[in-house]
């Protein structure tokens, strides 16, 4: 008799790329469990704000959970300043969320994307417990290990190693990073099984929020 | 000394069958400045007269923002009322969690009435001393509601709460037939003469008083200062083309001032029923 | 003490020692902590006992689809055979299960009660499937954050105000929303036929006709399917739950009689 777990992976990749002046994300729509697809149609994003986009995989019932627990939060901080919450603001209470989940732990890997009080592409990357820094891009999920390396040569950001440290948000153009994620994604969607169907692409700047989907394979 | 003696503490009944401390809340209510609220097919509009206790002070805000999708306007404790927003704000939070969608405004005036009532029939509790108008949107449309510190909720067309709001009310009594049809920004013009009747000797004015609006495709939300002027400023254009004023309100208005302390022998309806 | 020991022989007042022993030990060297042994963690509610096989839904022109055979089996054992196992919620939801037929009675009388609290409100609002559905989602998921979870796969479809609505739930509270959906076996043999066949405008024989053709895969090659199934139809009229009935099968294909004749290596 197959245990029973309460955990299951259902597969997925995300993408943040930060610019000095705007923000993509992008995941892909494919959601997994085992060998099976279970939808090729479901968003992994979650706008938290006008200025702020979370892209996560790993079990989707936690990551539903954890979106609907920092939406109502949220609402709590609308109430209370009368204003929306910032980028870095969402950043360090997503931080605290998951890690006041520590011992049972949300299974969900996650990249926030947005812009900063500065009006500058901020991407904050995460582990399943709340570890958190700020970089200039990041991948997360079961595509990572195929996107980072290319990401790491594509993006010419200054090294994060740095002294004096330098602003790590890409020089790219925002039409240059939207090209070079359909490219990573297309590839990662030939050799990951759990990333395919489509890419949904989020870009935020000054001018707002716009969304994009491109296809993927589907097999 | 004459002395009452069934109004030191909520739970005792008088002899003639009323509760004097829940009709003491109900006074309270009509000491606090007006709150006007009005609906049409498609919108709930919420206004408040702003009354600053002093020169140097600022007024409390008496509007209130619940969700998206509905939002109060108070009279009387405004402490309390805060108290009761931030409850209703819960409620509402609650509800899109579990269910994805917007709480129905009447279940949560029956809920906030419901928990009106638990405070007139514990001895260790206190009424609440705010009356709500709470206006919002659902399945149904928009509705608007009063909530009384006895726990009595009523749904309206058009209703005002608080002190002179006899003046405003008769204002809306006169014209509640036409709000049905109107239109967002008619609706609004309405509530700011309701406002006007409701001042004693004051011009109506950005800074004495505020409007909220929500409706089918506006989530709530309170006119900014430079929206509110312009409303105003059109009042004055309207006011030439309809000389109608009302001189009843006058009258009306001094009988409401002097607030009617209830009498054990009264013989008229209990002021708990408004 | 030894030797008091060894002169009692009789069962009755061994105990009595023992409880002697007990109590000295109490007061002379530890401090008197009651131990109490951890309770190991339920677990017996982490696997199933009685099972009900796939269920399959899909949305067509006028509304929703979704069928359900009668089974109920005990391990390999088929051991009820008249198991209801779609259900009307409200007005215009119906959800049907696979998994753990207790816990899915169980489901229903949540929703049973949610139902009736929200008729007696009695105020023009009610519950749509997108609502039951979110619920649904809720539930399962708090049961499987107590790790008591309902062993089931729900599918859950709907009309409301125009808008038709299919979803699915799963044990530990994985959901979407979906054109077609089936649980279990379903999701390997009928998803790829819906994928195939399924579209937007498919007429209401159609649909039924589409569901048909994937429970007669399913009963060739699912051993705890059974042929006695029922289908819901989910309209802006309102819902109908059909009598159970049985689909014509034929097996007496010879490749059905044996299977592996001349297949090499095979016996």
């Amino acid at each position: 008799m197959a245990y029973w777990s309460p955990y299951d992976n259902n597969g997925g990749t995300c993408v943040a790329i930060a610019g000095s002046e705007y923000c993509v994300i992008a995941a892909d729509t494919r959601l997994s469990t085992g060998y099976s697809i279970l939808t090729r149609e479901h968003t992994k994003m979650c706008q938290l704000s006008d200025k702020c986009v979370l892209a996560s995989s790993g079990f989707q019932a936690d990551i539903r959970a954890l979106q609907k627990n920092l939406d109502a939060r949220h609402q709590i901080y609308q109430h209370q300043h009368n204003k929306k919450m910032s980028c870095p603001a969402m950043a360090q209470l997503l931080s605290n969320t998951l890690y006041y989940k520590r011992f049972f732990p949300y299974y969900a890997f996650n990249v926030l994307g947005g812009l900063d009080n500065e009006g500058k592409g901020c991407v904050f990357t995460y582990d399943a417990v709340g570890s958190y820094e700020r970089v200039g891009y990041s991948s997360q999920g079961t595509g990572q290990q195929l996107l980072m390396p290319v990401l790491d040569n594509q993006l010419q950001s200054a090294s994060p190693l740095l002294l004096p440290s330098k602003e790590s948000a890409t020089p790219l153009s925002e039409s240059e990073a939207v090209d070079l994620i359909m490219d990573i994604f297309a590839s990662a969607t030939e050799r990951d099984i759990y990333t395919g169907d489509a890419v949904e692409i989020v870009v935020v700047n000054a001018d707002g929020i716009r969304r994009e989907v491109a296809d993927l394979r589907k097999d | 000394m004459f002395r009452n003696q069934y109004d030191t503490d909520v739970t005792t009944w008088s002899p003639a069958g009323r509760l004097h401390q829940v009709e003491y809340a109900m006074e309270a209510v009509k000491q606090g400045s007006a709150a006007i609220g009005l609906r049409s097919k498609t919108h709930v509009i919420l206004a408040s007269v702003n009354k600053a206790t002093s020169e140097l002070s600022s007024y409390q805000r008496k509007l209130f923002k619940v969700d998206d999708h509905i939002g109060i306007a108070m009279a009387g404790l405004t402490a309390d009322g805060r108290v009761l927003s931030r409850y209703m704000r819960s409620e509402c939070i609650n509800h899109k969690f579990i269910y994805e969608s917007p709480l129905p405004v009447g279940r949560l005036v029956v809920q906030v009435a419901d928990k009106a009532q638990v405070c007139t029939q514990r001895s260790w509790k206190r009424p609440y001393g705010v009356g709500l108008l709470v206006g919002g949107l659902d399945e149904t449309g928009p509705h608007l509601y009063q909530n009384c510190p006895s726990g009595n909720y009523y749904e309206y067309q058009a209703f005002a709460i608080g002190s002179r709001s006899q003046a405003a009310k008769t204002y809306l009594e006169r014209k509640f037939e036409t709000f049905m049809t109107c239109s967002r920004d008619e609706l609004i013009r309405h509530a700011l003469f309701a406002v006007k009747e409701s001042l004693q000797d004051e011009e109506l004015s950005i800074t004495n008083c505020s409007v909220a609006v929500l409706g089918i495709g506006e989530p709530f939300n309170i006119l900014d200062l430079k929206s509110l002027q312009g409303f105003i400023d059109s009042l004055e254009e309207k006011k030439e083309a309809e000389v109608e004023t009302v001189v009843a309100d006058s009258e009306q208005a001094g009988a409401d001032a002097e607030a009617p302390v209830a009498e054990d022998q009264g013989d008229g309806p209990a002021p708990m029923e408004t | 003490m030894a030797m008091f020991m060894q002169q009692q022989t009789d069962d009755s007042s061994f105990k009595k020692n023992m409880l002697f022993r007990g109590q000295q030990d109490q007061s002379s060297a530890l401090p008197s902590v009651g131990f109490v042994p951890a309770k190991s963690p339920t677990t017996h509610t982490q696997y199933p006992y009685v099972t009900g096989s796939s269920v399959l839904g899909i949305k067509y022109k006028d509304g929703v689809l979704i069928a359900a055979d009668c089974g109920g089996s005990y391990g390999s054992t088929l051991r009820y055979k008249s198991v209801e196992r779609l259900k009307a919620v409200g007005k215009s939801t119906v959800i049907g299960a696979s998994g753990e037929i207790s816990d899915f009675q169980q489901i229903m009388r949540y929703l049973d009660e949610l139902t009736l609290k929200d008729k007696m409100w009695d105020d023009g609002n009610t519950l749509g499937p997108k609502e039951v559905h979110n619920y649904l989602c809720r539930v399962m998921y708090n049961h499987r954050n107590k790790f008591d979870p309902l062993w089931n796969t729900l599918i859950l479809g709907g009309v409301k105000n125009g808008v038709k609505y299919l979803g699915m739930v799963s044990m530990i509270g994985v959901h979407f929303e979906e054109n077609h959906v089936a649980s279990g076996f379903g999701n390997h043999l009928a998803r790829p036929i819906f994928r195939d066949e399924w579209k937007e405008d498919l007429s209401l024989e159609e649909g039924i006709l589409l569901l048909e053709k994937c429970f007669r895969v399913l009963l060739y090659r699912d051993r705890s399917a059974v042929n006695k199934l029922q289908v819901a139809n989910i309209t802006a009229e309102g819902i109908t739950i059909s009598k159970p009935y049985a689909l014509r099968t034929e097996w007496e294909y010879k490749a059905f009689q044996n299977p592996t004749q001349g297949v090499e290596g095979s016996w």
